[in-house]
């Protein structure tokens, strides 16, 4: 029983390609939607103010 | 043991725990959007000149309230219906840890009614940006963030259910393109959310005087990833929404499944970026990140939505085509719906997103032309034709597809309901169209009088910006009375519709379980992959398989070229060039 289990798994597996499998992972699409706004907006943003002189009194 | 019911009008399968947390959710987001709705009266007849309602302070006041209430709240709480609809109802699984779900909606609830409470003491009138160093009450910034921090449990209750479907082997393949396009949603909102505790945190440390000084550039460089990747969530929700409204009302299917999740994923790679288009005009910022977040990436967001603008109508056409509706280009749509209110709303929220609001975001996310229209009333001129006519009359839309199904209520007042998107899409059209036109003359955003009366540095405006604003709030309050229509419409369903279902009571419209004899223990079927589609005769024209969408994608691609001119027509006036 458990091995006809394993088997339709499979088969399903491979029915779905790769790219689709990847895809199909939420936790990496949160790792992607999380790190490219980081990186491009907030920290080099951030990096970019923290950098500008301040003015003398 | 979960417990579910199947609607017997669309087979959809309902988790309970699951359905009375839509149900809660789904009722307080149009409790905010009536709130939303009558502060958005009070705004509309200040700001229309002839009438000049409030006096300054209260129309600070109110204008916080509206943006808090309407922006935030109603799209945030209408979202996690969503989320939970997307989660357990198309993937038929029980809900991941409802008990943190219901932690959750509590919590967003007294967010929402602390920083309302704040707004409307009188002391906290600093817009929904807050920028610094304006100062609120700390219970403004307080109730924002367990507001937050409860829409977040939710988004991880959803991430949860999606484990627990996959686990449980409750669908067949991939999850469906709803369901995909709900976890883009997920995702820019666990950013947003994120970014929202970065700032309003330490915000509210200085409120209360723990921390002495707040840099207002760091401040507006963080909102922002909340600001505007909020209304990133809408976008990434409402397309979801046009998907399956497309679906149950035509039963279509994506012209190209693969192109869809493709867009999905350019949206969770690129669409948070466009937060700087706020920011372009700041100082202290290099034009190598201003470029990259907006022209480079951003354009790739704006390409994804494109694709979406052509793939829904695109596969509503080929549905119908394929039932015969066949002549000419546009018989597919001469003979829609136009009466349904789902479908009316739902296409309408397309157009407008696509037309008004997608036109005139594009034009001020770029750089020079930004110079222009910011911080005039042309802002919010496009964020209403985006976030108003895009979003909430997705939401609208979805609202009416749910009264029967999921709240098992007959929709009261159907007539008015056939009529109730016209009006709102007018009254709305007429408010973002105008203010994107005073905008353009300059007229200022957010300002109580326009005249700047008895200002030392006051600027005398043409009298056609006056005509435009008077129009406008016309506009303001048309869409406020077809908003109220709606707001009739789904509250008396809720109370006096006719029961579907002899279980169906009135407490049971808020959020109180159905008797137990209208559940099952029995679990779903496993939801199958839906088929290949059969290779049939071609239903389309002069080689195209939807003529129709093609057109108007084009006349969209001709009505952008023509409008990117003449701002940078405009911006030539500005300085003359010899």
């Amino acid at each position: 029983m458990a091995d006809e289990n394993n088997t339709d798994e499979r088969e399903e597996d491979e029915n779905i390609s790769p790219w689709q499998q990847m895809i199909d992972n939420p936790f990496l699409l949160l790792f992607i939607g999380v790190a490219m706004p980081t990186v491009f907006y907030t920290l080099w943003g951030v990096m970019e103010i923290a950098s500008i002189p301040v003015a003398p009194y | 043991m979960a417990q579910f019911r199947q609607c017997p009008d669309t087979g959809l399968f309902f988790h309970k725990e699951a359905e009375n947390l839509m149900k809660a959710n789904a009722v307080a987001g149009v409790v905010c959007l009536l709130i939303g709705g009558i502060l958005a009266l009070l705004v509309v007849l200040t700001r229309w000149p002839a009438i000049h309602l409030l006096p300054a302070d209260s129309f600070y006041m109110v204008l916080t309230a509206h943006g808090v209430c309407a922006l935030i709240f109603w799209m945030i709480f209408f979202e996690m219906a969503i989320l939970y609809f997307a989660g357990s109802t198309l993937l038929r699984s029980r809900l991941a840890t409802p008990r943190w779900a219901w932690a959750g909606f509590v919590m967003m609830v007294i967010g929402a009614v602390m920083t309302l409470a704040a707004i409307f003491g009188g002391k906290s009138s600093v817009m929904m940006t807050s920028y610094v160093p304006m100062r609120a009450e700390p219970h403004f910034y307080l109730g924002l963030v367990i507001f937050a921090v409860g829409a977040l449990i939710g988004c991880f209750v959803y991430l949860g259910t999606l484990v627990v479907a996959k686990n449980e082997k409750t669908y067949e393949g991939s999850v469906p393109l709803v369901t995909f396009g709900a976890t883009t949603a997920c995702i820019i909102a666990i950013f947003t959310i994120a970014s929202g505790a970065e700032i309003l945190i330490p915000t509210y440390l200085w409120s209360i005087g723990y921390i002495s000084h707040i840099d207002p550039a760091m401040y507006r460089l963080i909102w922002w990833a909340l600001g505007h990747s909020s209304q990133q969530i809408n976008v990434a929700a409402h397309v979801a929404v046009w998907y399956l409204i497309a679906g149950v009302i035509f039963g279509a299917r994506p012209m190209s499944e693969k192109v869809s999740r493709a867009a999905y994923l350019l949206y969770i790679f690129f669409l948070q970026l466009a937060s700087a288009h706020h920011l372009l005009t700041d100082p202290g910022l290099s034009v190598e990140w201003k470029l990259f977040n907006t022209s480079y990436a951003m354009y790739l967001a704006v390409l994804a939505s494109m694709i979406h603008g052509l793939t829904v109508p695109g596969a509503i056409e080929v549905a119908q085509r394929k039932k015969g509706l066949t002549n000419g280009a546009f018989e597919w749509l001469r003979k829609a719906p136009w009466g349904n209110p789902v479908f009316s709303s739902m296409f309408i929220s397309l157009v407008g997103f696509g037309f008004l609001g997608g036109i005139s975001g594009v034009v001020m996310g770029t750089e020079q032309i930004s110079i222009i229209i910011h911080n005039t009333i042309y802002v919010p001129g496009h964020f209403h034709a985006t976030v108003v006519i895009g979003t909430t009359m997705a939401w609208m839309g979805l609202t009416y597809l749910l009264i029967p199904v999921l709240f098992r209520r007959k929709m009261i007042f159907p007539q008015a309901a056939k009529l109730q998107p016209y009006i709102f899409a007018l009254g709305m059209s007429m408010v973002a169209v105008f203010h994107m036109a005073a905008g353009t003359l300059g007229v200022a955003r957010r300002h109580w009088d326009m005249g700047f009366a008895g200002n030392p540095l006051g600027f005398e405006y043409p009298a056609t910006a006056y005509l435009l604003m008077g129009i406008a709030g016309i506009g303001g309050v048309i869409g406020v009375i077809g908003g109220a229509l709606f707001c009739v419409i789904a509250v008396g369903s809720l109370v006096f519709g006719e029961k579907l279902q002899k279980e169906a009571g009135l407490l049971q419209s808020f959020g109180v379980p159905l008797a137990d004899s209208a559940y099952t223990n029995e679990k779903p079927a496993r939801l199958p992959m839906a088929p290949a589609e059969a290779v049939e005769a071609d239903h389309g024209e002069s080689g195209f398989e939807a003529p129709g969408t093609f057109i108007l994608a084009m006349v969209l691609l001709v009505s952008f070229v023509i409008y990117y001119f003449i701002n940078w027509k405009y911006l030539s006036e500005v300085w003359g060039i010899s």
